[in-house]
């Protein structure tokens, strides 16, 4: 237990310690003016000039257009699948609705798979997922940069060239840092090879087929993009994907590295790092109770287990805890950092089955989804997060009957009708979807669980696409036309109808003056401020989920701890 | 209107080339280079870690495999019985009555298997399936209780098994990391080297 809380410390110590470094890079990427040769040559084959900045309109036209094609492109790659080389094991394509689930989910960083990763070729892996996972988040960085850009301008008509960001993030960050790292991760066990399977005589005389692909090269774009999908269905439980628990703290400080450098960035840029460490520790607050809960929950195990005989307290040589559906390497301690993670950095790998989680813990993981703001995926998280600033400046402004302004810029109707109009979105798509699916005829056949853990499984397919996160509690048979097609469209609404509304805040901030700070001025980097925020958070998430929550988690929580199994006839 | 079609004109070329550029830059020049260099400076974990006695493959140090003779260690339970090619844990929820009998039942088996009285207490990895289907590892405390049964089976006194299990107990990755543990295929294949010799 000592042992554990010493761990999360110096993870979330060194995490810290990384945004830094990793926040002056980006400020610099985002901000440099000198284009290297590489860059050159691409701007030049893609035919644009990287000099010239375009509004939020023109910004968001690059960025939804480009993400389209790429989307098409993947689509016709996985569908023509059987006719694309490195396919040894002559695996079929997916069928239409599978392919449009697929790379919907992967063109909007959410990495949902509703196929299993084993019925992908290498070449699949590699030209469809290697590749939307490299450019759906380097998307989002780039709409980040643009964001955090409109900020910091005074009386400007641009926010930036969306070709220029899109090629320095892969470039300038993505591709050095997967490239050492996929070296790291193939030294501490993963395969990277071109070979799809071997076959083993086992020691009691069986054969085991054992899959194998470039699963390194994959895995560090997954967890730099906040991308999360896996090279296998059992993503970063497989052995394949996260072979130690080094591997797996990489993982996790992977996921992080972005979404809190991004903080740093803003900070740098605008040169107000205060501001930027105010956000940090908003963050890092949730993050904190989140664990606090998830671990608490996980170690002190599953009651109606306990009273069949097993063994959960913690003696030095077991784990304990609640151990269905978790590897043991990993244990209490490792798999519930990743699975707050995973889901507030809205990656959506999971090293555990999050349907096997205890009901508290799996409540963790949706309260994440559903907040979508803490840390967040590459970029998004970071311009969610100002989205509640500006909802909460706005709401102290009529506390205290100021005008509100942030960051110097006075907030008017149009700011806070555009960011309630994403803010608002989310909790509508998500809540939304998931009624209708409650509701539609035959969905209930796809449940592997029932009674509130059955609601939970919906209830969490649409937090997951919706925060575009991508997690599942997978007993959910998602594979079939209604599902794909419903979380298809969420990804999709979850994506682009919160980034275009922020996008446009930022045009339209990046057009007002800057107004000088006075007596008067709220002054938004303060612990304080950092306070209010959290709370806007909460209340926000906390108000519109809670009753989606309590006919879920909560109560199996308390049907647990009262030894009510589910009545076994619902089925 | 004709400066927004113009707009769009414009963002033609970037859009359709960038799709296509990037797929082969991002989809397959980066892996195709990793996959070249990692082969070259650690081949055999780029393999898949594969373990080969006389020539043959006989599994990955990493992947799991369904032993069930008492002469051996036993893995964790696993939901696709250590298929390889599609590995899967239970998505059991943790109030759901087919998890409750299915660990009932493999209680009642663990001790009847290993010679435990009607009211021990079963370590907890040792009667719950692992995410994966292929969970390489067993607990400390589970090998223990498994030593006796392995060393009658091969007529080895039990002080050498357990002797055998502080060897491949590996402990936590730099003094913090994970849990300490077992590799189930590594111990195994250090018992049939011991009776070989």
């Amino acid at each position: 237990m000592t042992i554990d809380i010493l761990y999360f410390v110096v993870a979330l110590a060194v995490m810290t310690g990384l945004a830094v470094p990793m926040g002056m890079w980006l400020a610099r990427t985002f901000t440099g003016t000198r284009h290297y040769l590489p860059e050159r040559w691409t701007y030049r084959l893609l035919g644009v000039d990287p000099d010239k900045e375009s509004g939020w309109k023109g910004y968001a036209l690059g960025l939804v257009l480009s993400n389209a094609v790429m989307m098409l492109l993947g689509y016709a790659l996985l569908r023509l699948q059987l006719f694309l080389p490195l396919n040894p094991l002559d695996l079929a394509p997916q069928p239409p609705h599978t392919a449009f689930n697929t790379t919907a989910s992967f063109i909007t960083n959410t990495n949902w798979q509703s196929y299993s990763g084993e019925n992908l070729s290498n070449f699949s892996q590699m030209a469809v997922i290697t590749f939307l996972m490299t450019t759906s988040a380097a998307t989002g960085v780039a709409a980040c940069a643009a964001f955090i850009r409109g900020l910091g301008r005074k009386s400007a008509d641009t926010i930036g060239n969306f070709w220029v960001d899109l090629t320095r993030v892969i470039y300038r960050v993505f591709a050095p840092i997967c490239f050492l790292l996929a070296l790291f991760f193939v030294w501490q066990g993963m395969p990277q090879t071109l070979d799809s399977q071997v076959v083993a005589s086992t020691l009691e005389g069986t054969e085991q087929a054992i899959r194998i692909g470039p699963v390194a090269s994959l895995e560090t774009i997954k967890h730099i993009g906040t991308n999360g999908g896996g090279f296998f269905g059992m993503n970063a439980a497989h052995p394949y994907e996260n072979p130690t628990p080094l591997t797996n703290v990489l993982h996790i400080l992977s996921m992080l590295l972005i979404p809190s450098a991004l903080t740093y960035a803003f900070g740098t840029m605008l040169l107000r790092r205060r501001q930027g460490w105010v956000f940090f520790g908003a963050f890092m607050v949730l993050f904190v109770s989140s664990l606090t809960v998830m671990y608490s929950a996980e170690q002190y195990g599953n009651p109606l287990l306990a009273a069949v005989g097993v063994q959960q307290d913690l003696p030095v040589t077991d784990t304990g805890g609640s151990m269905e559906g978790k590897e043991l390497r990993f244990g209490i301690s490792d798999t519930s950092l990743f699975a707050v993670t995973t889901t507030s950095a809205t990656t959506g790998s999971v090293n555990a089955m999050h349907d096997s989680l205890t009901p508290l813990g799996g409540g963790v993981t949706l309260w994440g989804m559903m907040l979508n703001a803490v840390w967040g995926g590459d970029g998004v998280g970071f311009i969610n997060l100002i989205g509640f600033a500006i909802i909460a400046v706005f709401l102290i402004g009529m506390m205290i009957g100021r005008s509100p302004e942030l960051l110097g810029k006075k907030i008017e109707a149009r700011e806070v009708k555009l960011t309630m109009l994403a803010v608002l979105a989310h909790p509508i798509i998500l809540l939304g979807f998931t009624a209708l699916a409650v509701l539609w005829p035959g969905t209930a056949d796809n449940l592997n669980n029932f009674g509130a853990h059955g609601f939970s499984e919906y209830l969490y397919a649409y937090a997951s696409g919706t925060a575009n996160n991508g997690s599942c509690f997978c007993g959910l048979g998602a594979n079939n036309p209604f599902f794909n097609t419903t979380i298809g469209l969420a990804m999709l609404f979850g994506r682009f109808l919160t980034l275009l509304p922020m996008l446009a805040v930022a045009g339209s901030l990046a057009a007002k003056r800057t107004v000088p700070a006075s007596a008067g001025t709220l002054d938004t980097a303060t612990p304080t401020f950092a306070v209010v925020l959290v709370s806007v958070v909460l209340i926000v998430g906390g108000l519109t989920f809670f009753p989606a929550l309590a006919l879920g988690p909560i109560v199996e929580h308390f049907q647990m701890l009262d030894g009510q199994l589910l009545p076994g006839n619902i089925q | 209107m004709s400066e927004q079609i113009s707009i769009i004109k414009g963002e033609l070329r970037p859009v359709l080339v960038s799709a296509l550029f990037f797929m082969l830059l991002t989809g397959l020049a980066y892996p195709l280079f990793t996959t070249a260099v990692a082969n070259v400076l650690f081949p055999y974990q780029a393999q898949g870690g594969l373990i080969r006695v006389d020539g043959e493959i006989i599994g990955a140090e990493l992947i799991g495999q369904p032993f069930t003779t008492p002469g051996y260690f036993h893995p964790r339970p696993s939901a696709v019985a250590y298929d390889a090619m599609a590995g899967y844990g239970s998505n059991l929820g943790p109030t759901n009555p087919k998890l409750t009998e299915k660990v009932a039942e493999r209680v009642q088996a663990y001790r009847a298997t290993n010679g435990l009285p009607e009211d021990a207490r079963v370590p907890v990895d040792a009667v719950t399936a692992s995410a994966s289907g292929l969970d390489p590892h067993i607990s400390i405390a589970n090998a223990r209780l498994q030593a006796a049964r392995v060393a009658k089976a091969r007529d080895l006194p039990q002080e050498r098994v357990l002797g055998l299990i502080a060897e491949y107990s590996t402990p936590r990755q730099l003094l913090l990391l994970g849990q300490p543990r077992v590799n189930v295929l590594k111990i195994n294949l250090a018992l049939d080297a011991l009776q070989r010799q």
